[in-house]
């Protein structure tokens, strides 16, 4: 799809770079909310072009990153309860929980299947009558219309041997409550691009409306991110913080709601504990009480002793933009992508994995 | 995580499923949440097995344009912008 790649065009880049150097807001600082992002202005080498005032932040974006050792501790258990069959997106294996990961369990002998869809993991239980299949099911908006379709089509199959163990976030009250911390400026957001295409541009109103921040919804590619900077700076340096959709070719103003429709069919908001920020409230998908019978948690109630952090990890300050990959005392030594102490450096999203692989893989002398 | 890829439709299949092309890798993903009727040759966005929205290709080529106009617009007003030599 040619159109597609043009999206990519350097040339047409240096006049929306020029914009951006042109404007005169003073110093910013903008944040995305999306793991897709972190990696593309990585990988782009977006942060190195800005001028000097335009600072980039990421935020909560990753879920694999915003995971709580609770809720990895949990899936743990369930690996290990008899005749269940864990199934779970392949970013979460290596993660470490309070005393393992995903990947060492495992390891033990426990059947922990990777799986690419949840449609791979409905047809685990389909092929494994005598076992009891459970989906962890980790991840932001865009990933949870997935987790909602299996959980209906196991109805409509009447397989009694699927279920759920949800961990799932919304990306809109976590962003709030980053915001409501005060930690860290932020001067303008940028929007995720997949999040935005379920649940609407609309969904980020609230940003201008209430807490008087521009937000640009925005692609992927280096065009899109461009554009969407310069969107902010402009919307900035006008005093007039409004939304901007950037990525109309996937992102309607209403979203998807036949997706939408399903994740709310089939869960409700609950308390969510997230990564660095502890509990949020009204921000996990949660099963609905006449879905309770998919709900792995209520289905086999695993139990789970305190959990735990590594003492020197940082991540939760990664992910509340207060600290940079390098200010982490282990960042590039003893915590390296092989060798990860926690999320952000074991996701390919996460912030410390990015840094590591796109900025400057060493550690800045403490 | 959220990362999601165009694809090509292939074939329309029963319960909602279809073959897709992603870049030249066969596939079938569903197309239970996808919101309106997709007709083979049309593009969609796939996300862990499923698409989740059709990509406008009217819309794509428009915000290029758009991305063109702002480029001509700014040769015309090179004048540097108060302020700036701070």
């Amino acid at each position: 799809m040619s159109v597609l790649a043009a999206f990519r065009d350097s040339e047409r880049a240096a006049p929306i770079l020029e914009r951006i150097r042109a404007r005169n807001t003073g110093p910013v600082s903008l944040m995305e909310f999306c793991g897709g992002h972190t990696v593309a202005i990585f990988r782009s080498g977006i942060r190195s072009v800005m001028p000097g005032n335009v600072r980039m932040l990421s935020g909560p974006g990753c879920p694999v990153c915003v995971t709580s050792n609770a809720d990895l501790d949990r899936a743990a258990a369930l690996a290990k309860m008899p005749n269940v069959l864990l199934a779970t997106y392949g970013d979460m294996l290596k993660v470490p929980g309070s005393k393992e990961s995903l990947a060492e369990v495992k390891a033990q002998g426990y059947p922990v299947h990777i799986v690419y869809s949840t449609l791979d993991a409905l047809r685990l239980a389909q092929e494994h009558p005598d076992k009891q299949v459970v989906f962890f099911a980790i991840g932001f908006e865009t990933t949870a219309p997935a987790a909602a379709a299996a959980v209906l089509q196991a109805r409509a199959q009447g397989l009694s041997n699927f279920s759920i163990c949800s961990v799932m976030k919304l990306t809109i009250p976590g962003a709030r409550a980053l915001l409501d911390m005060g930690e860290v400026r932020v001067h303008g957001v940028i929007g995720p691009g997949h999040v935005s295409s379920i649940i609407g541009a609309d969904a980020w109103r609230f940003l201008p409306e209430q807490y008087g921040l521009p937000v640009a919804i925005s692609g992927f590619e280096p065009l899109d991110l461009l554009a969407a900077v310069d969107a902010l700076l402009e919307m900035i340096e006008g005093g007039k913080p409004g939304l901007s959709n950037g990525y109309t070719r996937i992102v309607k103003a209403e979203g998807n709601r036949k997706a939408w429709g399903a994740v709310n069919a089939v869960f409700e908001r609950g308390t969510a504990t997230w990564r660095g920020f502890g509990e949020i409230p009204e921000s996990g998908l949660l099963l609905r009480e006449e879905y309770a019978a998919f709900d792995a948690d209520r289905r086999f109630q695993p139990e789970v002793a305190a959990s735990s952090e590594h003492p020197a990890c940082r991540c939760g300050e990664v992910l509340r933009g207060v600290v940079e990959p390098p200010d982490c005392e282990v960042y590039g030594t003893v915590c390296t992508p092989d060798h990860p102490l926690g999320p952000c450096m074991v996701s390919s999203e996460g912030s410390c994995a990015a840094y590591f692989h796109f900025h400057q893989g060493a550690a800045r002398p403490h | 995580m959220c990362l999601a890829v165009p694809a090509r439709i292939i074939e329309l299949r029963p319960d909602s499923m279809a073959l897709v092309d992603i870049q030249g890798t066969q596939r079938e993903v569903s197309l239970m949440v996808l919101d309106g009727d997709a007709a083979v040759g049309e593009y969609v966005l796939i996300h862990v097995g499923y698409a989740i929205e059709k990509i406008d290709e009217e819309e794509a080529a428009r915000t290029l344009a758009l991305f063109d106009e702002l480029a001509l617009h700014d040769e015309s007003f090179g004048a540097p912008t108060p302020g700036d030599e701070a």
